[in-house]
């Protein structure tokens, strides 16, 4: 049963992966993963920034909704990220944050 | 051997057009892109990562890739052509097969893109990003000859060098003239980021001289932003004269190094014009273009209106509200790469996530911004997200905008660099 625990976040966070892309296809807006890639021309290739520009927290899933929400709503003060946070719902958040924790 | 099979088929058109649709199939997809700049290096590379069966041929002209993005600095001095200059190896070790040579024409019936050596690698779906032409007849005295002496440095590398001789051998108190075009155009802010990178040049080096902007438009973009840094860091050094007040340039005479405009006919001991631009010359070959002399895609997918299994992006395709810029491009070239595959499977194309990020220096520790996130429907096309995005803070606060904003360009560029060339 413990082996078991352990191996079961992964494999939730892959089912929540396939099972979101139906849902976001119906309201016709893009995938986590789509939304994503487009953080890298800034964030570096998937995520791994060469600096200055932070590298993304990957497999953090609340830091990175925290991040964002706090952009979004100009908490945390920022050259830019405010205003491309701006740019996504809350649940497109939730979505970028669950396929950057996929990421290892 | 399913691994075996070849794409690339040199011979007789009559062969690549009988074999090629047949050997295609067989594999899990065969795509050729066109230009291996911000467009088609990022459609290859990222077809690879999300798909390693499916083949995919590059053709390109150039050895390496000498990028847009910098060559203001270089065109400053505070880069060089080294540091603009990126490597196609890591395309070749991620499994893209690199053709280097130029794309001639395009066969969509038979599937093939014909190259300059005779040869004609066959597709099922067809990427192609070449980028810009100048439209050299666009501004009355101008040339390809005439760039010699008013260099248009509009694609980076030996034009970025020339101009880059010439502000050098410029004595102080000279005057640099440059003229940017209407809209559309490549990179809408860059002729804004030149003088201001000329002017960084200027102060240290040659303060007495002046840089005169002879403008076809009314406005441009970040012009606030550009105006305020300018009246801070250059006064009395720039002059920009807007399309109203006859800014727009009507004739050159390069023996002279004279422009004629409204605003009279002015020498410069170097001039710079930007002419008018169109989608790379493949695409009108081919019959991808509107009169506009830029190709319509579907907005969702950038797949081409004008023909089947072929795909535009970057600087060629007309993409709503998105600008030319290669942080465009690349996208682009994702949202492309995803249709790309769903369509050689069968399945619907994925809603595209599309975003553009510019950023300017005005001296080498003096950043500026504009940043979308788009919406894509069908219908309304590539609409900039209401009360998102936008220009960089007007004033700055003890964050210090303006230096972490030149530092974070310089990231995007290294960051931007790896994402597309590896
Ligand atoms: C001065 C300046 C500054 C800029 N600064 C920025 C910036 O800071 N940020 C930004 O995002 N953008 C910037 N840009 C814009 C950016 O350079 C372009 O938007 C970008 O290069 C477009 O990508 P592309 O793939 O469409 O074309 P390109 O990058 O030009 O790539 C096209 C490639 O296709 C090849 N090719 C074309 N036709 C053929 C053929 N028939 N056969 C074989 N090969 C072919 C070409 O050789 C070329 O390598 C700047 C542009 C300029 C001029
Ligand atoms: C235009 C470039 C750019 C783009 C595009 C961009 N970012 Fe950022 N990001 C930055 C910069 C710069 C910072 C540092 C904060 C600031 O000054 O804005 C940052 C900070 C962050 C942070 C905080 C990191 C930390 O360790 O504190 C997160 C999280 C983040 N970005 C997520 C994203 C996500 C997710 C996307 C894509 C949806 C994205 N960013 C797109 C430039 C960008």
């Amino acid at each position: 049963m413990r082996a078991l625990r352990v191996i079961v976040p992964p494999l939730a966070v892959l089912g929540a992966t396939l099972f979101a892309a139906p849902a976001a296809l119906a309201q016709d807006g893009p995938s986590g993963q789509a939304m994503v890639q487009t953080c890298y021309v800034c964030h570096g290739p998937d995520g791994r920034s060469a600096g200055p520009v932070p590298a993304l927290m990957r497999g953090q899933k609340e830091f990175v909704v925290r991040q964002m929400l706090d952009f979004k709503a100009d908490r945390r003060p920022a050259t830019i990220m405010n205003r491309v946070a701006k740019g996504y719902s809350d649940e497109q958040i939730a979505a970028i944050a669950d396929y950057l924790a996929s990421l290892k | 051997m399913i691994t075996t099979r070849r794409a690339f088929i040199a011979g007789t058109a009559a062969t690549a057009a009988l074999a090629a649709p047949m050997l295609a199939r067989a594999a899990s997809g065969a795509v050729v892109v066109i230009g291996a700049g911000f467009g088609g290096a990022t459609a290859a590379r990222h077809l690879k990562k999300l798909d390693p069966n499916v083949e995919v041929v590059l053709v390109e002209r150039e050895a390496s890739i000498v990028t847009c993005p910098f060559s203001n600095a270089v065109l400053g001095g505070s880069e060089t052509m080294p540091g603009i200059t990126r490597s196609l190896d890591a395309l070749k070790s991620a499994g893209i097969r690199i053709v280097r040579g130029e794309a001639s024409g395009i066969d969509p019936q038979a599937r093939s893109v014909r190259l300059a050596d005779g040869s004609r690698p066959a597709y099922d779906r067809l990427v192609v990003s070449p980028g810009i032409d100048l439209n050299f007849a666009g501004v009355r005295g101008y040339s390809e000859a005439a760039a010699e002496r008013m260099p248009h440095a509009w694609k980076a590398g030996a034009q970025t060098v020339l101009l880059r001789r010439q502000l050098e051998a410029m004595p102080d108190g000279g005057t640099f003239i440059v003229a940017p075009p209407a809209n559309p155009f490549r990179c809408p802010p860059g002729p804004y980021e030149r003088v201001s990178m000329v002017a960084s040049y200027f102060k240290a080096n040659k303060p007495r001289s002046k840089i005169l902007v002879l403008d076809a438009k009314d406005a441009f973009p970040k012009q606030g932003l550009f105006q305020a840094a300018w009246q801070a860091e250059f006064p009395g050094m720039i002059t920009w004269v807007a399309g109203k007040d006859g800014g727009k340039v009507e004739s050159v005479d390069p023996a002279a190094m004279t422009v004629k405009c409204g605003f009279g006919t002015q020498k410069g001991d170097v001039v710079n014009i930007i002419p008018p631009q169109r989608a790379g010359a493949i695409v009108h070959a081919a019959g991808l273009t509107t009169d506009s002399g830029w190709c319509p895609v579907d907005p969702m997918t950038f797949a081409s209106t004008r023909a089947a299994n072929i795909y535009v992006v970057g600087d060629a395709s007309i993409a709503g509200a998105m600008p030319k810029s290669g942080s465009s491009a690349n996208a682009q070239a994702k949202a492309a790469a995803a249709a790309v595959l769903a369509s050689l499977a069968g399945r619907p194309a994925p809603s595209p996530a599309l975003i553009n990020i510019c950023y300017s220096l005005v001296t080498p520790d003096y950043g500026i911004s504009v940043t979308d996130v788009y919406q894509v429907s069908k219908g309304k096309g590539i609409t900039p997200t209401p009360n998102a995005g936008g220009l960089s803070v007007r004033a700055p606060t003890d964050l210090g905008e303006r230096k972490l904003e030149a530092a974070y360009a310089r990231g995007w560029y290294k960051n931007i660099s790896a994402d597309t060339w590896g």
